[in-house]
């Protein structure tokens, strides 16, 4: 089975139900004011935010003037276009830096899967030929240093540790130096998840970004805030706060394998203006996709791409 | 720490829900399309808070019955009545009341812990170890996860630090084996409790499922709870009832309630399996595990603080002609020191000053924390009685020369006068801040 084949299954349980709510209510014709408020739930259950709702029932409004809007899949490939076009407002590439290492810093919440999605970007490089190395700069959550390890080992990473509950800024200075002294092409620096509601988390984590400005220049190249997919409206509070503490410079849903909902990243792109880059969609080292726009988007309402080429 | 939580999540729900009901205040009775318009707002309050949609659906329609009844609608106060009746109908959903772990029967007293990756199982296992650890039990914690890197050692870890005992098998062990072994290790040790901990896993993930249900089969769990992360959206729903219809869960314990989600996923869950909520979680630290209170549950949802909570204290023990007086006081801004100490002998009836404020949503923190306790209101009188008429009346005359005769003649201390006085002006403006009629109105405060 082919790995987009497997991105568009876990997302078509998502619009499974989503299809499966649309469906019970829609009538061929002139969208009734009955009709898009039920839309507005449906699309708010979906996790796409007030804003990104507001935006898709405006857009029906307007298109449904053009010309009568005759089937569901008409109705679904307006609003998957519009979903696309705000993804591709925002997208960009991962940064990669002209003179290496380029450092990308792992953020999120707890459980979220940021050392996991550390271990499936360590294998892309190391896949590629390059020299990889991950700080374990979560010095707080029991064995987190043991499970980063094991993945190093796993995937063939070198690994900066120090002991349990010592400074993460500590380590992310040691594992800087050790990078460049290695010459190692990426940093990955593994933080411990923490609430964003928690100031004084936050100020650990602003002090772990500013030690490694401090020893490399122009880093960290990338800021990814890590959220699962099966989160619900409050990925976008989390999103929010953590945008306001540190330069996040892109998302990361993970979990997408289960019947999880990709509807957060429409409301992160179209609140908050942060592309998505990645996609997690397993446990495993290589269950890691770059980001499609309008793969993405198309997947949310259950729709093909045809003529699309699989990005796999 | 779940009442006055008024963090940004809330402020939307809260203070939609306060436009609304803003709304109906206005009015002395209420129509059939008042009450729509406001359940309206109340289902898209829900909807974002990630309650499940025909959870929704099911609610307003309840709702809405009471709400049509003639009680409501002719109240005079018929916001309240109909805030009154969406805050019941939510702690009905929520499970009503708190739910016991069953521990009972012949030890040892088998609890398994499910669900989804990352929704903190391991770390659950561990505070729930210490929560019976502290009754009294002697706990054994199981790690069956051996998928997770690590995740063997992150309980072994946890053990230590919750003083219980730890058990797993070496590398290979399937673990319905590990689950196996654990409780025969129990029986002959002759623990009160095992615990078993569980790799995480998608329910749409069969063999894993199959998975789960092993452990269930091989070792009979008296208490099979399913671990879910506050901040989970639609997909709690489908989620627990998948794992209910494999593993017959027999509650469940909500995590990351630290977090600012309003935690709608659970109501829903309550509701969707018929399972009732058994503990939250509410922190990193080993301590940080309580037992679930629907109710103020359903003011965090409501983004209200305890508010019903103080209006029926209120009620009850405020005397409603001294209250309508107050009322019309603070509409024109007067607040004497004896209307201060009116004040401190009414709440007092109610309990302390600071629980009282505490309940009331976005209230400013320093002025919660003024307590009020017998001896204190003894003192206040004393004080307030060594002063002239037009000093009670207008405090903000009192000089350094008064104050030392008004602690003279109280039999205290010019700090003492001091304090009172600062309290008084902080509680002042504080009311002043507040005290726009409706909303006084509303807390019946005065
Ligand atoms: N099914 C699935 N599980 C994932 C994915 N990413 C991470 N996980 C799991 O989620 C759990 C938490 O991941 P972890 O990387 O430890 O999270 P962290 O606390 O953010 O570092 C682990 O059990 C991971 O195996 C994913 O894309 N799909
Ligand atoms: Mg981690």
């Amino acid at each position: 089975m082919s790995v987009f084949r497997k991105l568009k299954d876990g997302l078509s349980k998502t619009s499974n139900s989503l299809r499966g709510m649309i469906e019970g209510i829609f009538q061929p014709g002139v969208l009734t004011d009955e009709f898009l408020d039920d839309l507005e739930a449906v699309l708010i259950q979906a996790d796409v935010g007030v804003r990104a709702t507001s935006t898709l029932i405006e857009t029906l409004r307007e298109e449904a003037k053009k010309q009568p809007i005759k089937s569901e899949d008409d109705l679904y490939r307006i609003m998957a276009d519009k979903v696309g076009e705000i993804f591709l407002l925002v997208d960009e590439p991962l940064k990669v830096s002209d003179t290496p290492p380029t450092v990308y810093v792992m953020v999120g919440v707890n459980g979220s899967g940021k050392t996991t999605t550390i271990a499936k970007i360590a294998k892309q490089w190391i896949d590629n030929g390059k020299k990889v190395v991950l700080a374990a700069a979560d010095t707080f959550r029991a064995a987190a240093d043991d499970q980063l390890a094991i993945w190093a080992k796993r995937v063939g990473a070198d690994i900066v540790s120090h002991q349990h509950g010592s400074d993460p800024g500590a380590v992310a200075f040691d594992a800087a130096r050790a990078s460049i002294a290695r010459k190692a092409d990426l940093l990955l620096v593994d933080t411990a998840g923490r609430m964003h509601t928690k100031k004084n988390l936050m100020e650990e984590l602003k002090k772990i970004i500013r030690v490694i400005s401090r020893e490399i220049p122009g880093a960290p190249h990338e800021v990814i805030l890590v959220i699962d997919g099966t989160t619900g409206q409050n990925g976008l509070v989390q999103a929010k706060v953590f945008a306001e503490n540190v330069d996040v410079t892109g998302v990361c849903i993970t979990k997408l394998d289960g019947s999880a909902k990709g509807g957060i990243a429409v409301a992160i792109a179209s609140e908050l203006e942060i592309p998505i880059k990645l996609v997690g969609i397993g446990e495993k080292a290589d269950d890691l996709k770059p980001f499609v726009p309008y793969d993405f988007a198309y997947s949310i309402f259950g729709l093909d791409r045809t003529g699309d080429v699989d990005p796999s | 720490m779940l009442g006055v939580n008024m963090t940004m999540a809330f402020e939307n729900l809260a203070s939609r829900l306060e436009g609304v009901f803003k709304k109906l205040r206005g009015k002395g009775k209420l129509s059939e399309k008042d009450i729509d318009e406001t359940l309206r707002e109340v289902r898209l309050a829900l909807l974002e808070a990630d309650v499940n949609f025909k959870v929704v659906k099911d609610f307003t329609a309840i709702v809405k019955e009471r709400c049509l009844t003639s009680e409501v609608l002719e109240s005079l106060t018929p916001a309240q009545q109909v805030i009154k009746i969406v805050n019941e109908e939510l702690i009905q959903l929520l499970g009503g009341r708190t739910y016991p772990l069953d521990i009972s029967g012949l030890p040892p007293a088998i609890i398994a812990l499910y669900g989804l990756q990352g929704s903190g199982k391991t770390s659950s296992a561990g505070k729930l170890a210490l929560h019976l650890k502290k009754q009294g039990r002697r706990v054994l914690l199981v790690s069956c996860d051996v998928y997770r890197p690590a995740a063997q050692r992150q309980l072994e870890i946890l053990a230590e630090a919750a003083g219980v005992s730890f058990f797993t098998l070496a590398d290979g062990a399937p673990p319905e084996s590990i689950a196996r072994k654990s409780v025969e290790h129990a029986r002959s040790s002759a623990f009160d409790v095992v615990i078993l901990d569980t790799a995480g896993r998608l329910q749409v993930d069969d063999e894993m499922m199959e998975e789960a249900r092993r452990i269930k089969e091989v070792t009979s769990p008296k208490e099979r709870l399913l671990v879910v992360d506050a901040m989970t959206g639609q997909e709690a729903c489908r989620v627990a009832e998948v794992f209910d219809e494999v593993v017959d869960i027999t509650g469940v314990i909500l995590t990351k309630m630290d977090s600012d989600a309003r935690g709608g996923a659970a109501l829903s869950i309550a509701k969707v399996t018929g399972k009732p909520i058994k503990f939250i979680s509410v922190g990193e630290k080993i301590g940080d595990f309580e037992i679930f209170h629907p109710d103020r549950m359903a003011s965090r949802i409501l983004g209200m603080g305890d508010i019903l909570t103080l209006i029926e204290k209120a009620e009850s023990s405020f005397d409603k002609e001294k209250a309508a007086k107050m009322e019309e006081k603070l509409r024109r801004k007067e607040f004497t020191l004896e209307d201060f100490l009116d004040q401190m002998t009414e709440v007092k009836k109610m309990g302390s000053f600071g629980d009282i404020m505490r309940m009331i949503p976005g209230f400013p923190k320093a002025a919660a924390n003024m307590e009020v306790d017998p001896k204190e209101i003894a003192r206040v009188e004393a004080i307030i009685n060594s002063m002239t008429p037009s000093e009670r009346q207008n405090p903000d005359i009192i000089s350094g020369s008064r104050k030392r005769r008004i602690a003279k003649g109280s039999g205290t201390s010019v700090q003492e006068v001091n304090r009172l006085l600062r309290q008084f002006f902080q509680a002042r403006k504080m009311l002043f801040q507040i005290g726009k009629p409706e909303k006084i109105g509303k807390l019946r405060l005065s």
